[in-house]
């Protein structure tokens, strides 16, 4: 079938099936319709819902500002899809061509797409996870049934973790003037993606808001009532903390366990790609056929020495969607690399947080404008006498610039004198990041593969 | 001797077209002739300027050799102190952010969507007042009236005292347009002289805000205690100042070259006069295609940087032409093509970075109702005069008058 014209019949009348029904599987799908796919496309989701946006599920709907049902994504285009919804995919016959899904049916396809991103990590013990008033927060149901726990005005919340998730959650909770208690494994709220120079102004922040932030500590274990409402946390530091909501913010577990005996490249650290989104077979091989976007992808990054990255990022889910789409429909030369910086943002205790590059590969940090006492500053991370990320409190609107230093990398630190340069940003620092064989909540950008450290690249952006 | 490109942009025989100009601009992205700025023309390189830390808005980092005609902040007694617009963090972001505090989220949320009725109303009243609709000069009787009104009455500047205020808003206007062979030290006089009159003028109405405190922004701003505390009554008398005087010689051009525009493409103005939603995608696209603020020439950097291989001498001047942005075929496709069904319009008529536009959400508004209600209800409108007769300033510009004619007044 390979050969002249096949990419043509593809288009025309082939089958190709997404799974995986949130952002990049639906952004995915509008790419595959606007580059001209013509033949039957199938978008799997075990969830019942279409394809919602995450964001607002930490913030506004918290908040009670935005309805857990009213955060639909919007549609760019019409994808004139077979939708199969509620039902997860359990299986791949990659001989075969076909997806099995728990109902037992199986659907074919000539391209797929996997897109089935990431779970929240539970609580490890089952039993205290049952416990009523304990939650994660990842689905459009988590974040509905959470919200209204929280209008019944709990005593007092316990978040487990201050990643960025966990702090947004006290950040809600707090505007809604809930006593709550943040307990993390780490020296810092955030320490794992931005390190504890960053971490420590986090740490400030939740005090100033009245948060009762605990660090270095863990919780070993939840305790019920008789009628199996959670009622108090044991931490190990000996205390207890005694709290009717308790919301369990330990990262999140790829969804691939459903590939196991496929024979792809599929794991604990999700799927491994190639940078134009091509899945590898556990060889090493690249597949023709199978193509991962979003969370669940782990591919290798020309800036970042091919190191593979995978990024639980929003835009990262939409570009690698529109990459992997554009690619399926391609001949070998006419495919795009996903080379999109990583880039992420966060709303929490009235601060807007925002970065670029990869903060927690770098091992030195520099303010560069503004100072950590205000709370509002840019800090620019090194790795081996190049800029490699930058975060921006209250500041994003410099943050483009730092983009382009990272895009060209740019030696670190940055030899040059800029507007709001305070005293003690003339230095770098170490950013003190967490040795990353200790457990954390973890940063939301896991790297493996190569160091870094070749600066002979010079990478042009197209713009 | 063919006049040198500077002398070409500023040359009021271009006005009405200076378009071909900011094409020979962009054969040469970093344009420098001796003694001048460094004039800036191409798209990329104009928004990662704007983003660029190295880059001052503080005429007081331009080098000594360098002299700045549009300098805000003379020195001498009494003389009001820079605005935010010319100013650097960390002092231009406190300003910003507690003059945003009565005006946007996430404060204010409600204050410039609150306005459209009141915005609403003003618009009908003026068309409603046209009178002879074969001699219509849209500017003196919508297009400057209408913002003025506006800003009057959310700052709380009596409506009144117009013609107290317009005479000195138009010195401050003129002398934000760069005049190489005028006397810089002479201008800069009129100019300050001019600032300092409004901000006395201002400062009455702030101490009477301060006993009487209304719903207006100026009183908000006069009795504010937010994290950032006060404002000293010079800030806000900078502050005031420059809102008042931003807040109606920007949107007068826009509305009226918006019209132009409208009546050189007549489809377009029928399809907004059935569909008045459309007035959204067409003031983005005139902030595009006939931005009216041309070029932001008050920027100096920092320390010597690269640009394109061309590098700028710390306290060099940098003049920014957006309009010359707007229209680079590297970014947008078939640029001088005015159309409102172009995707992905991230011109550059607002600026970027931490000085855009700080009223942009209210001149959007104002320029959207004033098109789609011009449209509705004038009955086949026409240009009587093309191109019209345009203001001396190639900064802040837009015609003087325009005048049109139609068949009637729709209700």
């Amino acid at each position: 079938m390979l050969g002249d014209g096949y990419l043509e019949q593809l288009k025309r009348e082939g089958r190709i099936v997404v799974v995986g029904a949130s952002l990049a599987g639906l952004r995915a799908a509008e790419t595959l319709r606007s580059e001209g796919f013509a033949g039957s496309l199938t978008i799997i989701g075990d969830e019942p819902h279409e394809p919602y946006d995450r964001p607002p599920l930490s913030k506004q709907v918290l908040l009670g500002r935005a309805g857990a049902d009213r955060t639909a994504l919007p549609r760019l285009r019409s994808v004139d899809a077979t939708w199969r919804l509620g039902v997860p995919a359990t299986g791949l016959d990659r001989a075969a061509r076909r997806v099995r899904l728990a109902d037992g049916d199986e659907v074919p396809y000539d391209r797929l797409l996997i897109a089935t991103g990431v779970r929240a990590r539970p609580w490890p013990r089952a039993a205290e996870a049952e416990l009523d008033g304990v939650f994660v927060l990842r689905t459009r149901d988590d974040s509905a049934a959470l919200a209204r726990r929280l209008d019944a005005g709990p005593q007092r919340v316990l978040v487990i973790g201050a990643g960025f998730t966990g702090s947004e959650i006290a950040s809600a909770c707090r505007e809604r003037g809930l006593p709550v208690t943040v307990a993390e494994r780490g020296a810092a709220p955030l320490v794992g993606a931005l390190g504890g120079v960053v971490g420590a102004v986090a740490a400030e922040l939740q005090r100033q808001h009245g948060v009762d932030l605990r660090c270095g500590v863990m919780v070993t274990a939840l305790e019920g009532d008789t009628s199996g409402r959670v009622r108090v946390a044991h931490l190990s530091d000996g205390s207890t903390v005694e709290a009717d909501v308790v919301i369990v913010s330990l990262g999140a577990i790829r969804n691939t366990e459903w590939l196991s005996g496929s024979g792809l490249g599929a794991g604990p650290r999700g799927i491994a790609c190639d940078a134009g989104c091509r899945a590898f077979d556990i060889r090493g091989i690249v597949t023709d056929d199978i193509y991962a976007a979003g969370d669940v992808a782990r591919s290798p990054h020309a800036l970042f020495s091919y190191q593979f990255l995978s990024l639980e990022h929003w835009g990262n889910a939409v570009s690698q969607a529109r990459i992997a789409a554009h690619n399926m429909l391609s001949e070998s030369t006419d495919r795009l690399p996903h080379m999109e910086v990583p880039a992420f943002w966060s709303a929490q205790f009235g601060v807007n947080i925002k970065s670029v590059g990869v903060p927690s590969l770098g091992t030195e940090i520099l303010i560069s404008q503004g100072s950590l006492q205000d709370q509002r500053f840019v800090g620019v991370y090194g790795y081996q006498g190049r800029v490699i990320g930058a975060v921006a409190f209250d500041q994003a609107k410099w943050l483009p610039f730092y983009q382009e230093l990272i895009e060209t990398t740019a030696s670190f630190p940055p030899p040059f004198d800029t507007v709001d340069r305070r005293p003690d940003g003339q230095r770098p620092i170490d950013a003190d990041f967490p040795d990353p064989s200790v457990p954390t909540h973890g940063p939301t950008v896991t790297l493996s593969g190569y160091s870094p450290a070749d600066r002979r690249m010079t990478f042009t952006p197209a713009h | 001797m063919t006049p040198s490109l500077l002398h070409q942009v500023l040359d009021y025989a271009n006005r009405a077209d200076p378009y071909p100009i900011y094409e020979e601009l962009r054969k040469t992205p970093i344009h420098h002739e001796a003694d001048g700025p460094y004039v800036i023309s191409t798209y990329y390189e104009i928004r990662s300027l704007l983003h660029d830390p190295r880059i001052s808005s503080d005429a007081r980092n331009l080098s000594s050799t360098t002299h700045d005609p549009l300098a805000e902040g003379a020195q001498g007694e009494g003389a009001l102190p820079p605005s935010f617009l010319r100013l650097d963090p960390p002092e231009h972001d406190r300003l910003r952010r507690m003059t945003n505090r009565p005006f946007g989220p996430p404060h204010s949320p409600r204050r410039v969507d609150g306005m459209r009725q009141e915005l609403h109303g003003i618009v009908s009243g003026l068309i409603d007042d046209i009178g002879d609709p074969g001699r219509i000069d849209l500017v003196d009787q919508f297009s400057y009236p209408f913002p003025v009104t506006v800003i009057c009455r959310l700052l709380g500047v009596p409506r009144e005292d117009e013609a107290r205020f317009h005479t000195w808003a138009d010195t401050i206007a003129a002398g934000l347009d760069p005049d190489p062979d005028a006397d810089p030290a002479e201008r800069g006089k009129v100019s300050q002289e001019a600032r300092m009159q409004l901000g006395m003028y201002l400062a009455g109405l702030v101490e009477e805000r301060r006993k009487n405190p209304g719903e207006d922004m100026l009183s908000e701003l006069a009795t504010a205690t937010g994290e950032d505390g006060a404002m000293t009554t010079m800030e806000l008398l900078s502050t005031a100042a420059l809102l008042l005087i931003a807040g109606h010689e920007t949107t007068v051009n826009l509305v009226t070259n918006g019209m132009l525009t409208l009546l050189r493409n007549p489809d377009v103005l029928e399809r907004l006069r059935a569909d008045p939603r459309l007035a959204v995608p067409i003031v983005e696209e005139l902030l595009r295609f006939e931005p009216p603020v041309q070029l932001v020439p008050q920027r100096t950097t920092l320390t010597d940087i690269e640009v394109r291989g061309v590098t700028i001498p710390k306290g060099a001047s940098l003049w920014l032409v957006l309009a010359s942005g707007n229209r680079d075929p590297q970014r947008f496709e078939d640029p001088d093509r005015f159309d409102p069904d172009r995707r992905d319009i991230q011109h550059l008529g607002l600026g970027s970075g931490i000085h855009s536009c700080f009223g942009a959400p209210l001149a959007r508004l104002e320029a959207q109702f004033a098109l789609s209600e011009l449209a509705r209800r004038l009955e086949n409108p026409r240009l009587l005069e093309d191109p019209p007769p345009y203001r001396q300033n190639a900064v802040l510009r837009g015609p003087r008058h325009l005048s049109i004619a139609c068949d009637g007044i729709r209700p």
